[in-house]
């Protein structure tokens, strides 16, 4: 798989791969789509990066141990879930707020916060799955 | 009793409360005083029971006045349940008895576990118990009384394996806890049934039901559920075996517990359920036939004994019995005598006991055949002794002598069951009447005999106890007017339920039991001429009879764990694939049977209209790729085929109306294949899957049962109607109420989120579960170990 | 329509068993990922079928028309995706290890566990 033409696309693919998983994730209270898939596109995104350039590029580029992200993604969907608690409404009720950015009415939720939760949690422990299992190739 | 005032002052239950659980918290302070005193910390210890021996102290009066003090806090409103206790005559006597005995105990433990490095440890578990018997006496309600019980049982069996290194003192204490804790669980279904019948869930008010239990056609069953517990507890035949293996326990143990206090439960809840349960055929020829045969079983087996505590043991044993006896005679002084004797008893036989464990300590040996002499080297111990034997004997002036004339003059009758059971008392009483002179003198008088300690009289703290107690038992006698009036007569009253005032005094009157009684020492005295002669004959007996009920508790024991492991290895075999196939056989049974056995077959169906090309296409895809996999030869095939049924099943997603699952399935897929190859480089795969042909048939039945089970089921309920509910709501609300309109991501991330929350969380573990897996370097740590089977034969060979 | 698919459901579950049913973990692995798919289905059927109309509220409208999929079983197995995948890499790292660990893949060779002519427990206090 180490042709040129791959390692040359693989970048712009990763990087293409990773907008649309966030498009993905960002419409997906509307259209189909959402935090499960969106995280799994990613995930896929940087599997091909890693077959092109070996886990430690990946590790390079994604910054934090994939676990870590993880562990962030389970916290913010908890504290979404909190955070209705905070307002006095059961766990996990949804709260929404209208912001003007620009002109342009922009609907914020919880239940938005929750979903990016869940494309963390799938990205990281997904990616350290595979990180973990591609590792032992090295060694 | 019926219209007695109840008392409840508003800072008594606070002072009730704490004395109640005063011992507790000495047990906790235990090993830590022991640690920085030692054998002094005794002295501090024993003001938790003295003080709450004062406390209920300060209730006799009102006691003895016929009124009943209850308190408590309600526990749990819900359930009905609360924390209160109930002192009338019976319960009071019997924490007087706790509280003082535990405090002349726990002086006596000072000196007798004296420089024991697990001194501590000791002083602590007899304060536990003393809670805990405390809390069985006083309870109410049936739950406290049922937890107190079994705390009993426990800190019985932590105390009997004491010295747990010995196995013989480990096998006591089991059985201990296996026959105590057999009854107790017993007691348990009995206050159940007693609960049922009558509503009341507390002892205080269960008395007052007894015309009600009586009448119930389940009177029999709780009233052999309540005597199991009782029975067990207060070493009756044939559950008598535990009391003698508990000697294995330190002295103040068997002075304590198994004397004095705990193998009184038994009787102590008889005495309280005689109101509720007795006046019954079956409670008058059930309690005299078996206390009957335990005194006789107990006096008999006592003569037979050399060891002094075995000899005390099996005394206790017949007293036990002639207690039981007494509780359960249907005659106006039964009740009475039964009151006195428990009483005496408590005193005279905790007194022996801790004479016995006077001379073990001093000499070194308690085998009364290499004990003599002794009564110039410890003339106060002799005198303890003496004056407990006394009253064990049942001579004049002492409180045993009370007692003795009241049972004859509740058991002496014309009929012939009333001789018969006079007859026992007797005979019974006589060799007790020998057994306890045995104790008191063999050890002290007669010519010198070398022991292998040098006696030498004991220090203070293991004096207070005997002496403190023989001398009561004088006392109580000679001033019986005083004993009546605030201990007798109120217990009497409530365990008749009805007042009965106690008149005995010491003054010998002429009539049938004095006669009886001189027929009992004079019996007792010609015993111990010919003691000698008279063990020899109970050996010979014994050996004649065979085993008894300990021989049969190690076999029911050695039995129980052959069947546990015959039947462990019959249902657990270590394959594998045994326990997947019963698993899936059993799956396969309970999809088909119910279908067959209540006729709910689906319909056979028709053959589908209006199925298009593609969707045939993708389907036979589907099918095709399971297929291969199933007869897939090399790794690539397995993982391609996988990959292709996987792909078709997301198509068919996309097909009908779920793109969301198609994208999902896609993914997953994609990054399977790629995991599956990442892995399965380094896994061996067989190019065939061989299976004997009788494994394979079954396991081909198995699984095409299971696919016929679940198409058939699902074929059924796809044909039944569909409950669209909660569809309806999703689709009616998510946009409403929601704001979404991918009515899909609004259930996960919205209406159902918490579940989300869960399986993201259990997506995280597993990654966490994986990395932890692999670099886990504890590999070779398995190889080698001697447990590997394969290594394990390689050696051997 | 449903009677095909209960034809593919039982196919993919006696599939999925009798792989479970091998004595080599590895075949067992290809079962398990199997049954996830069959049972995905069987849900999916068990909510009815509907063609090529996602349950998503096309604008201007306030709820889903009666037309469209059944969304309730699509969110039930969409979260059993994700975790049967999981699960699976979890169960494939499992073997592997024991293959590691152990040198072999035949179940009845593992018996760490549960040992062969395991000795009686004793009987003794």
């Amino acid at each position: 798989m180490n042709t040129l033409i791959f390692r040359t696309v693989a970048p712009f693919l990763t990087a293409l791969m990773m907008m649309f998983s966030i498009f993905v994730l960002l419409r997906g209270h509307n259209e189909p789509g959402g935090g499960f898939i969106g995280g799994l596109i990613a995930v896929s995104a940087l599997a091909i990066y890693g077959i092109a350039y070996g886990v430690t590029a990946v590790r390079r580029a994604i910054w934090f141990h994939p676990l870590s992200i993880a562990g962030f993604g389970l916290a913010l969907s908890a504290i979404s879930g909190l955070l209705s608690m905070l307002a006095g409404v059961p766990f996990m009720t949804g709260l929404w707020i209208y912001p003007e950015l620009f002109g342009v009415q922009v609907p914020l939720a919880t239940v938005m916060s929750f979903d990016i939760g869940v494309y963390f949690v799938v990205l990281g422990s997904i990616t350290s799955i595979a990180l973990t299992l591609e590792e032992r190739d090295d060694d | 009793m019926h219209d007695a005032t109840r008392k409840q002052g508003a800072e008594v239950p606070v002072m009730t409360l704490l004395c109640l659980f005063l011992p507790l918290l000495a047990a906790i302070a235990a090993p830590v005083l022991t640690a920085r005193l030692g054998a002094a910390s005794a002295w501090i210890l024993a003001l938790a029971p003295a003080f709450s021996f004062v406390h209920f102290a300060g209730f006799l009066p009102e006691i003895a006045a016929g009124e009943v003090v209850t308190g408590g806090y309600i526990w749990v409103p819900s359930f009905n349940l609360s924390f209160s206790w109930f002192l009338d005559g019976l319960s009071l006597t019997f924490a007087l008895l706790i509280t003082g005995i535990g405090t002349l105990i726990v002086l006596y433990s000072g000196g007798y576990m004296k420089g024991h490095p697990q001194q501590g440890r000791f002083l602590c578990f007899i304060l536990l118990f003393m809670g805990a018997m405390l809390g069985v006496v006083v309870s109410d309600s049936f739950l406290m009384l049922f937890f107190y019980w079994e705390l009993t049982s426990i800190t019985s069996f932590l105390l009997i394996g004491f010295d747990h290194e010995r196995a013989a003192a480990r096998r006591s204490a089991l059985q201990a806890l296996v026959i105590t804790g057999g009854g107790g669980l017993c007691l348990l279904a009995g206050l159940i049934f007693l609960w049922n019948m009558t509503g009341v869930t507390q002892l205080s008010l269960l008395i007052h039901q007894g015309d009600l239990l009586r009448q119930s056609p389940y009177y029999l069953m709780a009233l052999l559920l309540v005597l199991g517990g009782c029975f067990t507890k207060s070493a009756q035949f044939p559950f008598h075996a535990w009391l003698p293996n508990a000697m294995e326990a330190p002295t103040p143990v068997s002075a304590y517990l198994h004397s004095a206090t705990m193998v009184k439960a038994g009787v102590y809840l008889l005495m309280r359920l005689h109101p509720a349960l007795g006046h019954t055929p079956a409670w008058e020829i059930l309690l005299p036939f078996f206390g009957g045969l335990t005194l006789m079983i107990g006096t008999l087996l006592a003569i037979r004994q050399t060891d002094l505590k075995l000899v005390l043991a099996y005394t206790t044993i017949a007293s036990l019995g002639l207690l039981v006896l007494l509780t359960g005679f249907d005659s106006p002084h039964a009740v009475t005598a039964a009151v006195l004797y428990l009483v005496a008893h408590s005193l005279f036989k905790g007194a022996l006991f801790m004479v016995a464990g006077i001379v073990d300590h001093e000499a070194g040996t308690r085998d009364m055949t290499r004990l003599g002499g002794l009564s110039r080297a410890m003339p106060v111990t002799f005198a303890a002794a003496v004056l407990a034997a006394a009253s064990m004997g049942g001579l004049p002036l002492f409180f045993g002598f009370l007692a003795k004339e009241e049972i004859y003059a509740a058991l002496a009758g014309g009929n012939a069951r009333a001789i018969l059971f006079t007859a026992v008392a007797v005979l019974g009483n006589g060799l007790m009447f020998t057994a306890a002179f045995a104790v008191a003198l063999k050890p002290f008088i007669g010519p010198k005999v070398e022991t292998p300690k040098h006696a030498h009289e004991a220090p203070a703290l293991l004096l207070i106890g005997p002496v403190v107690l023989a001398v009561l038992g004088l006392v109580a006698g000679v001033a019986s007017s005083l004993a009546h009036a605030y201990v007798s007569t109120p217990m009497a009253s409530a365990v008749e339920g009805r007042p009965v005032p106690v008149t005995i005094s010491t003054v010998p009157h002429l009539g049938l039991p004095l006669l009886l009684s001189v027929v009992t020492v004079a019996l007792g005295v010609l015993a111990y001429w010919q003691l000698a002669r008279l063990r020899e004959v109970m050996a010979r007996l014994l050996e004649a009879i065979g085993p008894g009920p300990d021989r049969a508790f190690d076999h029911a024991l050695s039995g129980l764990v052959r069947v546990a492991a015959l039947i462990t290895r019959i249902v657990q075999s270590g394959r594998l694939e045994v326990y997947i196939t019963a698993t899936f056989i059993l799956i396969a049974v309970v999809l088909l049977a119910p279908m067959f056995v209540y006729g709910e077959l689906p319909a056979w169906p028709t053959w589908p209209k209006g199925v298009m090309l593609h969707e045939y296409a993708i389907f036979l895809l589907a099918g095709a790729g399971v297929i291969a996999v199933l007869r897939a030869r090399t790794r690539l095939n397995a993982i391609v085929s996988l990959g292709i049924q996987g792909f078709a099943v997301a198509v068919i997603f996309l097909l009908f109306g779920a793109p969301d699952l198609a994208f999902t399935q896609f993914m997953v897929e994609t990054l399977s294949v790629v995991i599956l190859a990442l892995v399965m480089t380094r896994l061996r795969l067989l190019d065939s899957d061989p299976r004997p042909l009788g494994q394979m048939l079954l396991d081909v039945a198995v699984a095409l049962a299971c696919g016929l089970g679940f198409a058939l089921f699902l074929l059924r309920t796809t044909q039944g109607p569909f409950d669209q509910r909660l569809t309806e709501f999703f689709n009616a609300y998510s946009k409403v109420i929601a704001h979404g309109a991918n009515v899909v991501n609004v259930i996960i991330v919205d209406f159902r989120g918490t579940d989300t929350l869960g399986e993201i969380a259990v997506v995280m573990i597993t990654g966490l579960a994986i990395l932890a897996l692999i670099r886990m370097r504890g590999t070779s740590a398995l190889k080698p170990a001697d447990n590997n089977p394969d290594e394990a034969e390689g050696r051997e060979a | 329509m449903e009677a095909l698919f209960c034809g593919l459901v039982g196919l993919f579950f006696s599939v999925a068993i009798y792989l479970m049913l091998s004595r080599h973990s590895v075949r067992m692995l290809l079962g398990v990922a199997i049954l996830g798919n069959a049972v995905n289905l069987l849900l999916f059927t068990s909510g009815r079928l509907t063609r090529e109309v996602p349950p998503i509220i096309s604008a201007g409208m306030d709820a889903l028309p009666s037309g469209a999929a059944n969304p309730l079983p699509q969110a039930l197995i969409l979260t059993a995706i994700v975790i049967s995948f999981s699960f699976f890499s979890f169960l494939l790292v499992l073997t592997y290890r024991a293959y590691q660990a152990l040198g072999t893949d035949n179940t009845d060779d593992m018996r760490l566990a549960e040992p062969k002519d395991e000795p009686m427990p004793p009987l003794g206090y």
